[in-house]
């Protein structure tokens, strides 16, 4: 069983604080790419490859492997900052992202990059595949796990819904959902744009375990796993509430940081910030 | 003569496949019984998914499944599979280069009394401008057949396009069916009909009665729209002098658009296109639609009187 402790949510916790860095620091160098977004979901992200997720990045390939679907796939800096530190690829790789020939595309490729479970990036899309995942697991009776992370602004996109509808139907218990509820989405606040509130009863109401949490508090994420794996019969959601540009002050609940990527001074000015988890 | 809708050979051609292979998968969305799916369903209904009237999702699921080792064959009507569901073929399948088969039945206006809204006549178009897809539209029950073997064995995506009405079996069960290969279905040197789908067999008989006329014309079944047999087309070109394109599609980027892209780039000849002259159906019997829209013998042969006389002033 996965412990609860200091040293488990310390280590979770530092690795987020490595993952920021990496995000400002990729960013910085594209000049363009999703910040505020790979931010707030950086926390969430650590706890599942850092401590939930039974996988090994010396066979990205191995059968048996937990699956990770980042379906809000424009933070997908936020993926490879995670893939590097768990050594799926060299870390100078980063530095590629966005450029031509680079296997970091401006959203995940599985065909470019180990250890990318799906292409993602047009919204709606990624739930889907895991969702056939997770029936894949069940199918094959293995216990393995399915884990997708969508955005609150994603889940305006209709087939999302579908999904969610299917995963309850076929009472996929293997399936979590995280969505990263930071509250904003390109245009602005997602109650201004178009609401898709209240969204934990929407949830409850398709047929999913909702759990709702601080999406920063790596205490809680471990502890809302550990009720995802102890729920029979119906996936998991866990709606995590988060701040955009977590970590960075000036990009922190800002909507223009939805899509923008730091210039120099920006970049110095978030990497003085984190500094320490 | 002896005569199978496509959607039938398909549904047995599943099962039978299903009993051969333990990893493939069968997705529909809620039209089993229309799309003959039922049948596989029944046979292994662990391995069936149905994913109720959500193609998005359905097409979603299918590269989730296709990610985890699965051989997808995922069915609906060709209006929802390649319309609706679109983008999530474009990017969850082809662009991902999945093994998800995309097994549409009821293309073209032979859907019949439904109507308009109902018959797809632009999704080969769709499909074939898709990187990564293979556009597949056989022309018979056992050509159907061979094609869903076939598909299993190509990895990545594909499109099968089926139909719903029964039409005469060409082949015998021993053909040589390739995909990517035309097959030359008769030889003759004045012009070369090529056609795919439920207008082969219209072309054979177009062309026994045009040899009645003493006029011979090469046929061949195009059975794949992409990869297209460009060697083919290019020796169809320079042996026949003229060629007329048969679908029923859109004439707008389907086999006809194909066929002249081919033959403009690499070997101009006269090129007339039959099919759907860029307008949607109507409520009405297949055979009345077919009439209708022109997509008949009678049309055939005119069209290659036509054609010969342009080929001869050239």
């Amino acid at each position: 069983m996965k412990e609860i402790n200091e040293q488990s949510i310390n280590k979770v916790n530092e690795k987020a604080l490595v993952m920021r860095q990496d995000i400002i620091k990729m960013l910085g160098e594209s000049g363009s790419g999703h910040t505020g977004g790979s931010l707030s979901a950086a926390d969430i992200v650590s706890c599942l490859y850092f401590w939930e997720m039974n996988i090994d990045p010396l066979q990205p390939e191995w059968e048996e492997r937990d699956r990770f679907v980042l379906s809000k796939g424009h933070a997908a800096p936020v993926l490879y900052a995670v893939l590097a530190e768990k050594g799926y690829f060299p870390r100078e790789e980063l530095l590629g992202l966005r450029k031509l020939g680079s296997p970091l595309q401006g959203h995940p490729d599985m065909r470019k990059l180990p250890g990318v479970e799906a292409s993602t990036g047009s919204l709606g899309q990624g739930i889907s595949w895991a969702v056939g995942m997770a029936l894949a697991a069940k199918m094959d009776q293995k216990d393995q796990r399915v884990y997708a992370l969508l955005g609150d602004g994603e889940i305006e996109e209709g087939m999302v819904w579908e999904a969610m509808m299917a995963a309850a139907h076929y009472n996929l218990d293997n399936l979590v959902a995280f969505v990263d509820h930071n509250g904003l989405q390109i245009d602005g606040p997602i109650t201004d744009v178009l609401s898709p509130e209240p969204v934990a009863d929407k949830l409850r109401a398709f047929g999913w375990e909702t759990l709702v949490i601080d999406g920063h508090n790596t205490e809680e994420i471990m502890a809302s796993l550990d009720t995802a794996r102890a729920t029979k019969g119906k996936p998991t959601a866990i709606l995590a509430n988060t701040v955009k540009g977590k970590g960075c002050s000036f990009m922190e609940n800002k909507a223009e940081w939805h899509g923008t990527a730091p210039n120099k001074d920006q970049v110095q000015q978030a990497l003085n910030e984190l500094t320490s988890a | 003569m002896e005569k199978q809708a496509t959607r039938e050979a398909y549904g047995k051609a599943l099962a039978e496949l299903g009993k051969q292979h333990a990893n493939v998968v069968v997705l529909d969305a809620d039209l089993s019984k229309s799309t003959k799916t039922a049948d596989f369903a029944k046979a292994f209904p662990d391995r069936f998914i149905n994913a109720g009237i959500a193609e998005q999702n359905m097409i979603g699921m299918s590269a989730g499944l296709a990610a985890s080792g699965k051989v997808v064959y995922a069915s609906s009507f060709a209006i929802f599979a390649t319309g609706r569901a679109f983008e999530q073929v474009r990017n969850s399948l082809a662009y991902a280069r999945l093994n998800v088969k995309v097994c549409a039945t009821h293309s073209g206006i032979t859907v019949g009394e439904d109507g308009g809204s109902h018959q797809s006549v632009e999704d080969i178009a769709l499909m074939r401008a898709i990187p990564n897809m293979c556009v597949v539209v056989p022309s018979d029950g056992v050509t159907t057949q061979k094609a869903v073997f076939d598909l299993y064995d190509r990895e990545g995506p594909a499109y099968l396009r089926l139909g719903r009405p029964s039409v005469p079996i060409i082949y015998k069960d021993d053909i040589d069916f390739a995909i990517g290969k035309g097959i030359e279905l008769r030889d003759g040197n004045d012009a070369t009909l090529i056609a795919c789908g439920i207008m082969v067999s219209k072309c054979m008989e177009a062309a026994e009665k045009l040899a009645q006329e003493g006029i011979q014309v090469s046929v061949v079944d195009m059975h794949t729209i992409k990869p297209l047999d460009e060697d083919l087309i290019i020796k169809k070109a320079v042996q026949t002098g003229a060629i007329l394109t048969i679908e029923e599609h859109n004439v707008l980027g389907g086999l006809g658009g194909a066929v002249c892209e081919v033959v403009c780039e690499k070997c101009p000849v006269p090129v007339h296109r039959m099919g759907i002259n860029d307008v949607f159906g109507q409520s009405g019997k297949p055979d009345e639609l077919l009439q209708h829209y022109g997509l008949t013998i009678e049309n055939i042969i005119q069209n290659i009187h036509d054609l010969l006389k342009i080929k001869t002033k050239s």
